[in-house]
């Protein structure tokens, strides 16, 4: 049984999707969340300056947080949009940023800041993919609720 | 027809031009339906490329998941690979061809293990992956499976090829080659540019190791550099001697096994270790001398 205490909803079940998986076709799940990453909206075309790089990936991986003032007086309770950079050579990395997208987008800034730090190792691919490539996804996490942090303080 | 004991004309400059075929000879063996009965693996840094599509026939062989050992830091044992490259159809006597992401980095590296338990006929597509797909060839997702092989089980020789801190020690004052970046080599850095952290207490390099990043043995297409590039940069400019024992090393001895490659079978230096240790252990090691 995968332990998913603490994670949102989505997240959860994108946990136990994988847990029920052998590990052959975890891969193969990994790669479809790697597909399934949305493209970066046309706004951010050709300004990765503008994003955060993920130093912990084995890629270049950008990651950009905006949470929505107009979505809620209560700062905690604001949207957080998600927009991942991520080349197509680094499909592990791809399926990593598709998992937290498919997870954490339009979730609130409360929720975000409550997923537990290790939520990547809850996905059942330490096996599949060895716990060092995890790191990148730990990476992704960390900066992703500190930019959140950051945001909604300011 | 190639015959798989034929060299590619364009690499018989080489030292040992056996040990690699190009992107061409390799798509016309597959054209012709394998008749030489070749494995082509393919060796990545990322686990999931080989899964985006990859070249007809090809099976996947990951550094992590097939080569290490996943307790101990070290490689497979004897009974291991033998599981790996039985799985995968290989027999002792086949001809094992490797392509990879990045210059051939992980192709390298992968070569340099089957190295370690002396598979006779093992060879690198020269220009790897990228060339392949920049020359338009065909990619697929079918994943082949092959017929068990029976691999025997050979014991593991490290010693030739492989270094570990006390031999590196013990050399000293011999040829050494750091084939990190610059940042890693001076110390600025601890770990690679834009890779993950794998922590080092100390920066710098092994005292006397002249630094030659690995990839500066690729041209732009992947390819490898002719022999006279190769010796210009490696012999001329870093007064390297093909006869004289020589050791490199990196941070766990991933892009050093590409240089390996490149000394050994390209330049045919006699007696070159990978030292897989690398900075990884000799940056963390007390009291070994460093150099800044």
């Amino acid at each position: 049984m995968v332990d998913t205490t603490g994670l949102p909803k989505a997240l959860a079940e994108i946990a136990e999707d994988f847990a029920e998986l052998p590990v052959p076709e975890r891969l193969q799940l990994l790669l479809e969340f790697s597909e399934e990453l949305p493209a970066l909206p046309e706004r951010f075309a050709g300004a990765t300056d503008s994003m955060e790089q993920v130093h912990e990936c084995q890629s270049p991986v950008f990651l950009s947080v905006e949470v929505d003032a107009d979505s809620a007086a209560d700062p905690a309770q604001r949207v957080v949009s998600l927009f991942f950079s991520a080349p197509q050579e680094a499909p592990t990395t791809r399926g990593f940023a598709g998992i937290l997208h498919e997870g954490l987008d339009q979730l609130t800034v409360e929720e975000i800041l409550a997923v537990p730090e290790d939520a990547p190792y809850r996905f059942s691919l330490a096996e599949a993919v060895s716990p060092l490539r995890l790191r990148g996804m730990v990476g992704m996490l960390s900066r992703i609720k500190r930019q959140v942090a950051l945001k909604t303080r300011a | 027809m190639a015959d798989p004991q034929t060299p590619d004309s364009r690499f018989a400059e080489y030292a040992h031009p056996e040990r690699l075929v190009s992107t061409e000879w390799l798509a016309g063996e597959l054209e012709a339906g394998n008749p030489h009965g070749i494995v082509v693996l393919e060796s990545d840094e990322d686990v999931l490329l080989y899964d985006t599509g990859h070249i007809p026939g090809a099976l996947k062989l990951d550094w992590h998941q097939d080569l290490n050992d996943q307790l101990t830091r070290d490689y497979v044992d004897g009974e291991q690979f033998a599981r790996v490259m039985s799985a995968r159809g290989i027999g002792r006597d086949t001809t094992v061809v490797i392509y990879g992401d990045k210059n051939n980095w992980w192709a390298a590296y992968a070569l340099w293990v089957m190295s370690l338990f002396g598979h006779d006929d093992v060879r690198l597509v020269d220009g790897g992956r990228a060339k392949w797909i920049a020359e338009g060839r065909e990619l697929t997702k079918d994943v082949p499976s092959p017929a068990p092989a029976d691999y025997p089980v050979v014991e593991r020789k490290d010693a030739p090829i492989r270094a570990f801190k006390d031999d590196v020690l013990a050399h000293l004052g011999g040829p050494l080659v750091d084939v990190r970046s610059p940042g890693e080599y001076s110390g600025e850095l601890l770990h690679m540019p834009d890779y993950p952290q794998e922590g080092a207490m100390r920066g710098g390099h092994i005292p006397g190791a002249r630094s030659v990043p690995w990839a500066r043995a690729a041209n732009e297409d992947g390819t490898f550099k002719s022999r006279s590039d190769l010796e210009g940069i490696y012999l001329q400019e870093q007064g390297l001697k093909p006869a004289d024992p020589t050791i490199a090393y990196c941070r766990i001895g991933e892009r050093s096994s590409h240089t390996w490659f490149v000394l050994t079978h390209l330049l045919g230096f006699d007696n070159v270790r990978n030292y897989d240790g690398s900075w990884t252990e000799w940056g963390n090691a007390v009291r070994v001398p460093v150099e800044k």
